[in-house]
């Protein structure tokens, strides 16, 4: 039986499993932008904040993800659904891309923009929500792609503690030493990769202001 | 009751966090109405004495007064919004068309859009641009017309004092000497209280009801043009002399 054969014969499960690997990567990255973005605003506003929080947002990411997985298991109310433990550990990646993105991105703003809308009389949020934010848009659209294409890859390893995604196949595979199954849920998520990728990459380009 | 004086500076300093004096003991005040020019080198002060103007930089001694009020007691905003600010770099939003660069502090103000509308369309022909370039954006402008946008915008809500800080350094001879001579007719019209920094003596001659000479962060002297072609102190002498001696027989004249 070869690969398209095995994928024919079991695809409401590959559906279903993309499914849920996009659940896991859809929901934890939205997580992380909702806390990231404003994590990046605030350390262009109090440097003293930069260093701690870049620094932890660097330190998680050296931690190696199958170890984060363990760590989470004994963990009270994330330990109980490895699905929580999944999106919690995913999120905790994507955090980096995005903080450091918002705060690249609203620091690149030419200085001179920000000194004649603050010389006018601009208030920090008029500042912040119609100059800085909207011109580091691109900026921070990069680091959500980053995130997410990051993320498709490590969802795979979600499966490890038993929440789903195409990681199920690749663990499977590997239990049952057949390349096709192995395959059979690594080639949808590179495509997802992929996809997330190109997708992000024109959203990227659309909303990069042109100068 | 207006305050006498548009802008006072009271025996001011100016010190940036933790690094050495950068001004020292300036006092200076500059009428309703009149154009004066911070003139002198690079490195002299000049910018950092304009920021003290509209609170981009605090004095850590003495008092800058607009209006008669201490830039301490000033609101920022408020006093930012009476003070249009032009810069060498222009800083337009790269992401708003001109009209809506011109339109920013009318729109932070929240005038009606009518009004808005209107005011643009009176601001682009004052600064000398076709109507059809409102709908532009920055990027397809010559330096010139940024300039002229620059200009635009800092007179939207019709301020009494203007800010300028060598608008002009930027864009070649002919633009320059042309905008120069434009604004100078401009000046005469509007008669807006103006602090104009510049480095060139020549601009400087053109624009200024008094130029305002500075040397490492001090005052050195406050003279009409005609008075500082004249001058015997040292060194207004050698300013002029760097700019060439026909600007001494100028003076004699």
């Amino acid at each position: 039986m070869n690969l398209w054969q095995f994928m024919m014969q079991n695809r409401l499960e590959v559906v279903e499993l993309t499914l849920e690997h996009l659940w896991l990567v859809g929901i934890s990255t939205l997580i992380a932008v909702v806390i990231g973005v404003p994590l990046g605003i605030m350390i262009t506003r109090w440097p003293a904040l930069n260093r701690p929080i870049l620094g932890g947002a660097n330190v998680i990411q050296t931690i190696p993800s199958l170890a984060l997985f363990g760590f989470l298991l004994p963990a009270p109310w994330f330990g109980e659904r490895a699905d929580r433990m999944a999106i919690f550990a995913l999120t905790l990646y994507a955090l980096l891309p995005l903080i450091r993105n918002t705060y690249a991105g609203i620091k690149g703003v030419d200085p001179a923009v920000v000194e004649a809308g603050r010389g006018m009389g601009m208030t920090d949020s008029q500042l912040l929500f119609q100059v800085q934010l909207p011109l580091a848009l691109g900026v921070i659209i990069a680091g959500i792609r980053v995130a997410t294409v990051i993320s498709v890859g490590l969802a795979t390893i979600a499966a490890a503690i038993g929440a789903g995604g195409l990681g199920e196949y690749i663990f499977r595979g590997l239990a049952m030493v057949s390349n096709q199954v192995i395959l059979a849920g690594a080639i949808p998520a590179a495509i997802l990769a992929l996809l997330a990728d190109f997708g992000f990459g024109l959203l990227e380009k659309s909303l990069t202001p042109k100068s | 009751m207006p305050h006498e004086f548009a802008i006072e500076f009271r025996n001011v300093a100016y010190r940036a966090d933790g690094s050495r004096e950068l001004l020292h003991g300036l006092s200076f005040s500059v009428q309703r109405g009149e154009t004066l020019v911070l003139l002198g080198k690079s490195g002299s002060g000049k910018t950092t004495t304009l920021k003290l103007i509209n609170s981009l930089a605090s004095p850590s001694q003495g008092d800058v007064l607009v209006d008669g009020r201490s830039t301490r007691e000033w609101d920022v905003i408020r006093l930012r919004r009476m003070i249009g600010y032009v810069i060498q770099e222009v800083g337009l939003f790269p992401h708003f068309t001109v009209e809506r660069n011109i339109a920013l502090v009318p729109k932070i103000e929240n005038w009606p859009s009518e009004r808005i509308q209107e005011r643009v369309r009176e601001l682009l022909s004052l600064v000398g641009l076709e109507p059809q370039l409102a709908v532009r954006h920055p990027r397809e402008l010559s330096g010139g017309q940024k300039q002229r946008v620059g200009v635009a915008r800092a007179l939207a809500a019709d301020p009494p004092i203007l800010l300028m800080d060598e608008p002009f350094g930027a864009l070649d001879p002919i633009t320059r000497a042309e905008m120069q001579k434009e604004f100078a007719a401009l000046q005469k019209r509007l008669n807006k209280t103006v602090v104009f920094v510049t480095h060139d003596l020549r601009e400087a001659l053109l624009l200024a009801t008094r130029i305002a000479l500075m040397e490492d962060g001090r005052l050195v002297a406050i003279q009409t043009p005609q008075e500082f072609l004249k001058s015997k102190e040292p060194f207004t002498r050698a300013y002029v002399e760097a700019f060439g001696t026909d600007l001494l027989s100028r003076g004699e004249s």
